[in-house]
């Protein structure tokens, strides 16, 4: 039954997908990269294709490779619940490099997109809402990004003079202490 | 006679009154937490409820990126401080199956068993603060007199009684103390009889059903679009488990039934919550009469730390946990998305390692927060009050939402 799958979206979609076999990482598991100027196009054929049947659009992340020259990388977790399968789609993005968003073909995609644009500051053009999600309001810099440091840039309290809260460069009075127990010999 | 319809137009299309903005929460009762809903109102009628999450975000996607594998786990009890156990599960299962580990049957049925009690765990915090939103206190009141039993059988595994870290990657952290099977069957001995009547409460009475009945409902068709998952997808009709359709675990050697909705209303999503914890008695039952004897942790010293005991006199040993403790131990290049079925729905770890002890991106896909994203969709032409019933149904928890 997979096999008739992959088969048939490696046949029919090998203008969209980069390699022409899906590799599977467990059973139910395929990932397969796929041409990112193309993604509207094969999302909006692929969602409507009744022999896969991707029903579900259940998670978007991206993962940040700052040392590749195309950094991002964007993963599509689909899911189809007729044909008991799961499959990821992965576009790999320049560091300034905008994609299209879904959100028309799978709801699901708006607040997922947000988050990718919150945490990387990877632009969706035509999203019908892209704002920040989870950060807080007027907040600068893209947290899930290798070069962000985990404790930020800018901390937050109370000013009790002033009566309102204020924004400051972070201070530690400690410097941040990074343990790296990787073994020397190897 | 006013021609006006719910946009606050009339029938030429003139825009006649502005609507109204409420700002419910973030420190409003019902909110469940701390969810800022900014509604707009049209009368008592939302037109559009828009929620502004992440005042608990604690960034714990980044924190896991500099820990290793043993010192990442804690992080996902945070999560959804409710069904710790199930997210404790889903990091196990990623690092076996990057790790190429097989895990003891004995400590395979400690998982389900676990696995099930912290579902009915959930799902009684679920369907009883529910009620408390819609207005009956008295279920909540004996639901946590309940969940305080079960969070008992926690602390007597792990000695703690939310925040457990007992699902391990390799097995689970202790064997289970004597007499622990003797008092969790009296405990699911009992428990039904404690849902009965809750149900007597809350199944027929008037109140509860003219406040859920056809409220909020979802087709299977939006369902899906808007990437539901666990009891609000199956109330929508669609019968989808993934304990049976991936059998993780023992799962497929269990007998369970998967109960699904027909009306996608916050009425079914209830009925389906209080005939899950059944069915978990019910395989909680089993796993008791299946706990076979033997090891509860693989036994692989790089993966698994040595007994106490051996440490004593075993320099071997002590050097493998020294190790273990301080290394942790390093994942070869490699990627896996692994599913659980979690009380709320499907809960997702994607890891991503590269060759070291710490893991290169960890992405925690949390089904609350594409719950939370269809609120809008689901309060839109319901009263105020009814928003109240949708947070209640859709089970959210913020910690997960926000992560």
């Amino acid at each position: 039954m997979h096999l008739e799958i992959l088969a048939y979206l490696s046949l029919n979609y090998c203008k969209y997908l980069k390699k022409n076999v899906l590799e599977a990482t467990t059973l139910v598991n395929f990932s397969c990269y796929i041409n990112t100027d193309l993604l509207e196009e094969f999302i909006e054929l692929a969602s409507y294709d009744a022999k896969i049947e991707l029903n579900q659009l259940l998670d978007l992340f991206a993962v940040d490779y700052p040392y590749k020259k195309k950094r991002f990388e964007v993963n599509y977790v689909f899911l189809s619940i007729k044909n008991i399968f799961r499959v990821i789609f992965k576009l790999v993005l320049l560091k300034d490099q905008a994609i299209t968003s879904i959100a028309k073909f799978y709801q699901s995609s708006n607040w997922l997109e947000r988050e990718v644009w919150d945490m990387f500051g990877i632009f969706f053009y035509n999203h019908p809402d892209l704002r920040r999600i989870l950060t807080d309001y007027g907040f600068e810099g893209y947290p899930l990004r290798k070069d962000f440091p985990i404790t930020g840039f800018k901390e937050i309290r109370y000013d009790d003079e002033r009566k309102k809260i204020v924004l400051e460069p972070i201070k530690m009075t400690q410097e941040f202490r990074y343990f790296d127990f990787a073994t020397p010999w190897n | 006679m006013e021609l006006v319809n719910y946009l606050g137009e009339d029938v030429f299309g003139l825009k006649k009154f502005r609507n109204f903005t409420l700002n419910f929460g973030p420190q409003h009762p019902a909110a469940h937490g701390v969810l800022r809903l900014i509604l707009e109102l049209t009368g008592e009628m939302v037109f559009r409820a828009d929620p502004h999450i992440g005042l608990l975000h604690r960034g714990t996607e980044k924190l896991i990126e500099f820990k290793n594998y043993i010192q990442a786990l804690p992080y996902f009890d945070r999560l959804d401080y409710v069904s710790m156990m199930c997210q404790e599960h889903a990091y196990s299962l990623a690092v076996e199956s990057l790790l190429g580990c097989n895990v003891p049957y004995r400590a395979q049925v400690i998982r389900v068993m676990f696995s099930e009690i912290t579902r009915i765990l959930n799902h009684l915090m679920a369907v009883t603060t529910h009620a408390m939103d819609v207005g009956a206190l008295t279920p909540f009141l004996w639901g946590f007199e309940e969940r305080e039993k079960l969070m008992e059988f926690y602390e007597r595994v792990s000695g703690a009684r939310m925040h457990a870290a007992y699902i391990r990657p390799g097995g689970v952290a202790l064997d289970l103390p004597i007499g622990m099977l003797d008092d969790i069957y009296i405990f699911i001995s009992q428990f039904a009889y404690r849902l009965n009547e809750i149900e007597e409460l809350l199944t027929g009475n008037r109140i509860w059903k003219e406040r859920l009945v056809d409220i909020g409902v979802v087709t299977r068709l939006d369902a899906l679009n808007l990437g539901f998952s666990g009891v609000m997808l199956r109330g929508s009709g669609v019968c989808w488990d993934l304990r049976k359709i991936l059998a993780y675990e023992c799962y497929d050697e269990l007998d369970f039934r998967i109960p699904f909705g027909s009306n996608g209303d916050c009425y079914d999503r209830y009925l389906i919550r209080m005939e899950e914890m059944r069915q978990s008695l019910s395989i909680i039952y089993q796993c008791l009469n299946i706990m076979p004897k033997g090891f509860v942790k693989v036994d692989d010293r790089k993966i698994s730390p040595p007994s106490r005991a051996n440490m004593k006199f075993s320099m071997e040993s002590l050097i493998h946990h020294f190790k273990l403790y301080s290394e942790g131990y390093n994942i070869k290049d490699g990627e896996i998305y692994t599913v659980v079925e979690a009380p709320k729905g499907e809960f997702g770890v994607y890891i991503r390692s590269d060759d070291t002890n710490k893991p290169y991106r960890c992405r925690i896909k949390a089904p609350g927060f594409l719950h939370l994203q269809s609120l809008d969709f689901m309060s839109r032409e319901h009263m105020i009050a009814d928003v109240v019933t949708i947070i209640g149904t859709q089970d959210i928890v913020f910690g997960e939402v926000d992560r």
